[in-house]
């Protein structure tokens, strides 16, 4: 009992929350700027799946890190297009759209490895992105290596959370935005178009998501393989209610989770007896449950999953 | 360009829909086959004839089909009644583990035991989806999701119990979970092959639920809630008790699919027996516009894509995976072919 | 005197339905022009072609002279054309100043002004009389007050041409005319005005001209000065359409008696000390501006509410606690506000929709399995009964009219020979021949002595079939009045809340 508690004065528990709320934060925040413009993207599982393929791809072909984490969010973005293309100006089921998006992307995605990658004993792994220790700020005792010892993708995320809270709140995109996830019939009144603005930040958000993949197989992994991504993808549709649908939120959300996530890898080499799969479940039963919590008071964007036929009222 | 509602959907396009998606979705994987270095029409040649081409692989194609036509209709059930059940890996799997673990232990005539295995797995299926169709009378929660991720710790629980208490002592290698008695197997339909009388049940389904949503009370209240609510609740019809139905219904049907394979196929239970049986059969739902006649034959179409690639994959060399993209993108054609038997393009 | 606006020839066509054929009209600067037709005649297609909401397909716009791209609110905006929508264009969860600014500043800008815009916002409100409170959520604000953020949002980006639909549809009479001179102040300062209405004595009280609109087409053009209400009556219907007449007779017992009844929603009360009878033979009218709890004592009424406090008695049964099945088990037979949302599944069949509410009873199932030849022979009989024209058993359902779709939801009640009729808005987007049919039956019904509750925001309609009428405002009933003594005056009071204290229901 006591180890459990020892682990949690242990630092580098507490970096590798924020190590494991990385693709976490990455996926929130996009399917975050989705919904607040009024759709749901189930095609996360695919679309991080498909992101983590292919900025490791990237990375495996000879391309700089940095580019392989590009590589991979205009993968994202492509299938957040057909996504959208579907959902918004077709109008069709975003429920099975967004299914059949991460059927595909996956598909498409373990296709592809398949097709480019020689696979032998051991999947090839590359160089992946390495702690940068940001100087005096790393030297801080306890709160330096948690803080200011991260990949920059991590680094990344919590910028985008930053923006992505700034650009909703105060600019007019972010107005647009918001208002076109509420009564798109009111943006088309006041002469924008509601349709580009969805297909818009669906295709941005699938990017975010992507990228948010891709974290994981050239940072916290270094190599690919089939069903890596775990249901994270889902987990992070669940974190967007908990979160409320607002930045801020998500990033706590992310990072509770996260700690638990965390907090029960190591609690499985600690305590004996107790079946690994248990500890395994945790975040997914967790997750459940927090939507249950917050469910009632859940202050969803009154146009999410209406889909905007113009003229129809 | 403009979508304008046709005022009658005319009956040759909704057949020709489903058609036209998988034309659609072949031509679109042969841009992925032409990438592997390999001609498209070759490899199709070779996927039709590793599933159809002969007496055997027919068998086999059918034997896959047995529990795809079972998801498919789950999921059709559900989906009509807007009850977006994506659980169906999740209740084949208790099905198929509640089978396995009564069926290993109780000591009854086969004629007895299998209806009753049967209805075990029903039962384990039907109370998984309560839980979340539960979770959304009550509490709004999005089944969505906790259906989703009930997916992912079942596979975990089977995992635990197929290390733990329903361990087979005998299986080397691969952990499986003890098999269910020898006389509790489904008797084959055709000899030395795999194909077991459980393909019949599964037909027999089709037809009960057609029977169902068509014919009987429960069938319209069903489809009149999943079309329009709101007057649904107006004409008196409780929305809760009918999707608590239909919850029981589709996961039952998912559960009976993982039952019959356990008695059919496998014997026992490994965390690999679904090659995604629960996900595919969302895809043949669709294919089917969700008709219980259309889901027998795009649960056969399904097969012969999965089992036909499996040959293909060893005769040119072109990526398995092809099966998985092949039937991703005839889920995203056949919305497309939907919609363009409801509405029309003017200029 | 320089046009302001040039509609000409416009035609719009939606698959086989031509809803504005060839239509000229003009508007001149300072004018308030009213734009009168019944239901259907095109009207609001119009002016959403005008804004920009749709592209007409023959003929153009021209707005101070230049011509308008089509199909672009962008254009019409810019312009200075200004809509205020019937159905208010406006996110309930976000603020009166996040719905007003939408769209003023370019998307690309990087920081909104909001100070600037709260400014502008707070002078363009003084200055046209229409106080609001920048940062209220919409979903806090009453009807009244949605109203006024949607006029100031059009002049907010400058409007120098308002089009408003409808504006008084959710107005009592008090702040009805209070707008009408808030338009006219408009005029003053520069503003020339289209109102779209169906109703006769605003459009001769507020406008200075009338334009009518039949079956799409422009049929007449008037100075209001020199027309009159029965002029224009008969341009908008095109013919003497007879509405059926009540005739006097004796009422019958007590059918349907609430007593006391308080329905909460919420915590909050929707319906507080409601008391009514209606009695067989009898039809009681509820008048009303909408959002007064007509839709709370309709749920009510139909099974789907329950009462808080009070009763329900159903030809001496207690209703209260029923649902749905069980009020129509009881004797009520309802029909519904909204036929599409809540009257009729549009994807089923006539037969399944006929019978849908009763599918439980012995008549239309057995052991679980549905009845179908049985529905389908009721159903041919309500087609040729009800009049339900283009239609078989067999029909999809929203491929009827809505004054077809109206008769098949009367036909399933009246054929079931209730005792007790909820009748909700029974003729809300009809035309004249399909008011007349509806009015007929319900009339009908009454001389057959069923009870029936009449809930209308058609004042016209309540008067001709009511034999007694009592207002509802803000969840509450004033006392019953007998129909010969309801004048338009007394009415007017009534639905603004104005009676004395112990005139109230006894």
């Amino acid at each position: 009992m006591t180890d459990a508690i020892d682990l949690l004065l242990n630092t580098s528990l507490w970096a590798a929350v924020l190590r494991i709320a990385t693709p976490l934060i990455f996926g929130v925040l996009g399917a975050l700027l989705c919904e607040r413009s009024g759709v749901l993207n189930l095609g996360i599982e695919g679309i991080m799946t498909m992101g983590a393929m292919s900025g490791w791809l990237a990375v495996y072909m000879g391309a700089p890190l940095l580019v392989g984490l590009l590589i991979a969010a205009l993968c994202g973005a492509l299938m957040g297009l057909l996504h959208a293309a579907l959902t918004v100006p077709l109008g069709l089921s975003q429920h099975v759209s967004g299914l059949g998006i991460t059927l595909f992307a996956s598909a498409l995605a373990y296709y592809l490895y398949r097709l480019l990658v020689e696979v032998g004993n051991l999947p090839p792994t590359i160089e992946a992105f390495q702690p940068i220790d940001i100087p005096i700020l790393s030297d801080i005792p306890i709160l330096g290596p948690v803080l200011f010892s991260q990949a920059l993708p991590t680094y990344l995320a919590l910028l985008a959370v930053a923006v992505i809270a700034y650009v909703l709140a105060r600019t007019p995109l972010g107005l647009a935005i918001r208002m076109t996830g509420e009564n798109p019939h009111a943006v088309e009144a006041q002469g924008l178009n509601p349709i580009r603005i969805r297909i818009g930040a669906v295709v941005a958000g699938s990017a975010l998501m992507a990228v948010g993949g891709a974290f994981l197989t050239t940072a916290a992994f270094n190599s690919f393989f089939p069903g890596m991504v775990q249901g994270r993808g889902w987990i992070c549709i669940a974190l967007v209610v908990f979160a409320s649908w607002r930045p801020g939120k998500a990033l706590i959300g992310a990072l509770l989770f996260a700690f638990f996530d965390a907090y029960q890898l190591r609690l499985q080499t600690a305590i004996d007896g107790v079946p690994y799969q248990l500890f395994l479940m945790a975040p997914y039963v967790l997750s459940i449950a927090a939507l249950i919590l917050v469910a009632r008071r859940a202050e969803v964007p009154a146009a999410l999953m209406a889909p905007y036929r113009r003229g129809e009222r | 360009m403009q979508l304008e509602r046709r005022p009658q959907v005319p009956l040759h396009l909704v057949v020709i829909a489903p058609l036209a998606a998988v034309f659609a979705a072949l031509l679109l994987a042969a841009g992925l086959i032409a990438a592997a270095g390999v001609n498209p029409l070759t490899a199709y040649g070779e996927m039709l004839n590793g599933a159809l081409g002969s007496r055997l692989s027919i068998t086999e194609m059918l034997t896959r089909a047995t529990p795809l036509i079972l998801t498919g209709l789950a999921a059709a059930v559900a989906f009509r009644a807007r009850l977006w059940n994506i659980g169906g890996e999740g209740q084949f799997f208790v099905g198929a583990l509640i089978t396995a673990g009564i069926g290993h232990a109780i000591g009854v005539p086969g004629w007895l035991g299998i209806p009753l295995l049967m209805l075990a797995g029903m039962a384990a299926g039907a109370l998984l989806l309560a839980g979340p169709a539960f979770l959304r009378l009550r509490f709004g929660v999005d089944e969505v999701v906790t259906t989703l991720l009930l997916n992912f710790i079942v596979i975990l629980f089977v995992g635990l119990m197929i290390e733990g208490p329903m361990r087979d002592p005998l299986a080397f290698g691969w952990p499986s979970s003890v098999p269910v008695d020898g006389d509790f197997r489904l008797p084959e339909l055709v000899p030395r092959t795999r194909l077991h009388i459980g393909f019949l049940f599964a037909i027999a389904a089709a037809g009960a639920v057609w029977l169902v949503l068509a014919r009987t009370v429960f069938g319209s209240e069903t489809r009149a809630a999943g079309l329009n609510a709101e007057a649904a609740a107006f004409a008196g019809i409780s929305l809760p008790r009918t999707i608590m139905g239909v919850a029981l219904l589709s996961g039952a049907l998912a559960g009976l699919a993982g039952s019959v394979e356990v008695m059919g196929v496998t014997a026992g239970v490994t965390t690999t027996m679904s090659p995604g049986f629960g996900y595919a059969g969302i895809v043949v739902a669709m294919l089917a516009a969700l008709h219980p006649a259309g889901v027998v034959a795009a649960a056969i179409f399904v097969a012969t894509v999965f089992v036909g690639a499996d040959a293909m994959s060893r005769a040119t060399g072109v990526p398995s995976f092809i099966a998985d993209v092949i039937v991703a993108l005839c889920l995203l054609t056949m919305i497309v072919a939907l919609l363009f038997t409801t509405y029309r393009v003017r200029r | 005197m320089t046009k302001v606006l040039e509609l000409d020839r416009i035609t719009k066509r939606f698959g086989a339905l031509t809803a504005n054929d060839d239509v000229t009209l003009t508007l001149d600067q300072g004018e308030i022009l009213a734009l009168l037709g019944e239901n259907g005649a095109g009207k609001t297609t119009l002016m959403n072609i005008l804004f920009g909401h749709y592209a007409a397909d023959e003929g153009s716009v021209r707005v101070f002279g230049k011509q308008l791209p089509p199909g672009k609110p962008r254009a019409a905006i810019e312009a200075g054309v200004g809509m205020v929508h019937q159905h208010f264009t406006l996110a309930g969860n976000l603020t009166v100043l996040d719905n007003i600014m939408l769209g003023s500043e370019p998307l690309t800008r990087p920081k909104s002004a909001r100070a600037e815009a709260r400014a502008k916002l707070l002078n363009i409100a003084d200055r046209f009389g229409l106080p609001v409170e920048p940062d209220a959520k919409i979903s806090t604000l009453s009807v009244g007050e949605r109203q006024r953020v949607e006029i100031l949002k059009a002049l907010y980006r400058d409007a120098r041409v308002l089009i408003l639909d409808e504006p008084t549809a959710v107005l009592a009479r008090p702040e009805a005319m209070r707008l009408f001179e808030t338009l006219r102040d408009m005029t003053g300062e520069g503003l020339s005005l289209i109102f779209i209405s169906h109703k006769l004595h605003e459009v001769m009280a507020a406008s200075d001209r009338v334009a009518v609109l039949r079956a799409g087409r422009m049929v007449a053009e008037r100075e209001t000065s020199k027309t009159s209400p029965g002029e224009l009556a008969e341009l908008m219907v095109g013919r003497k359409v007879e509405r059926p007449v009540r005739e006097k007779h004796q009422i019958g017992a007590p059918i349907l008696i609430a007593d006391k009844v308080r329905l909460e929603d919420n915590g909050e009360a929707r319906l507080d000390d409601v008391t009514f009878t209606v009695h067989a033979g009898e039809i009681l009218g509820i008048v009303g501006v909408s959002g007064n709890g007509q839709a709370s004592l309709g749920a009510l009424l139909s099974g789907l509410a329950h009462p808080t406090s009070g009763r329900v008695t159903l030809a001496g049964q207690e209703a209260g606690q029923l649902g749905p099945r069980g009020m129509i088990r009881a004797g009520a037979g309802r029909v519904p506000e909204d036929r599409h949302a809540e009257g009729v599944v549009g994807e089923l069949c006539l037969w399944e929709n006929a019978v849908l509410e009763r599918l439980r009873t012995p008549e239309y199932s057995r052991k679980g399995f549905v009845r179908q030849r049985a529905a389908r022979d009721h159903t041919a009989d309500l087609i040729e009964r009800f009049d339900i024209r283009g239609a078989t058993p067999d029909t999809r359902t929203r491929l009827l009219s809505g004054g077809n779709m109206q008769k098949l939801i009367l036909g399933r009640v009246l054929s079931n020979n209730p005792r007790f009729v909820l009748a909700n808005q029974p003729t809300r987007g009809l035309d004249e021949g399909a008011i007349a049919a509806v009015h007929a039956k319900l009339l009908a019904a009454r001389a057959d002595g069923a009870a029936i509750l009449l809930i209308s925001e058609e004042l016209e309609e309540a008067v001709a079939l009511s034999d007694r009428i009592q207002a509802i405002v803000k969840g509450r009933l004033s006392a019953p009045i007998s129909a010969d003594d309801a004048d338009p005056q007394r009415l007017g009071l009534m639905m603004a809340g104005v009676w004395e204290e112990d005139e109230h229901a006894a």
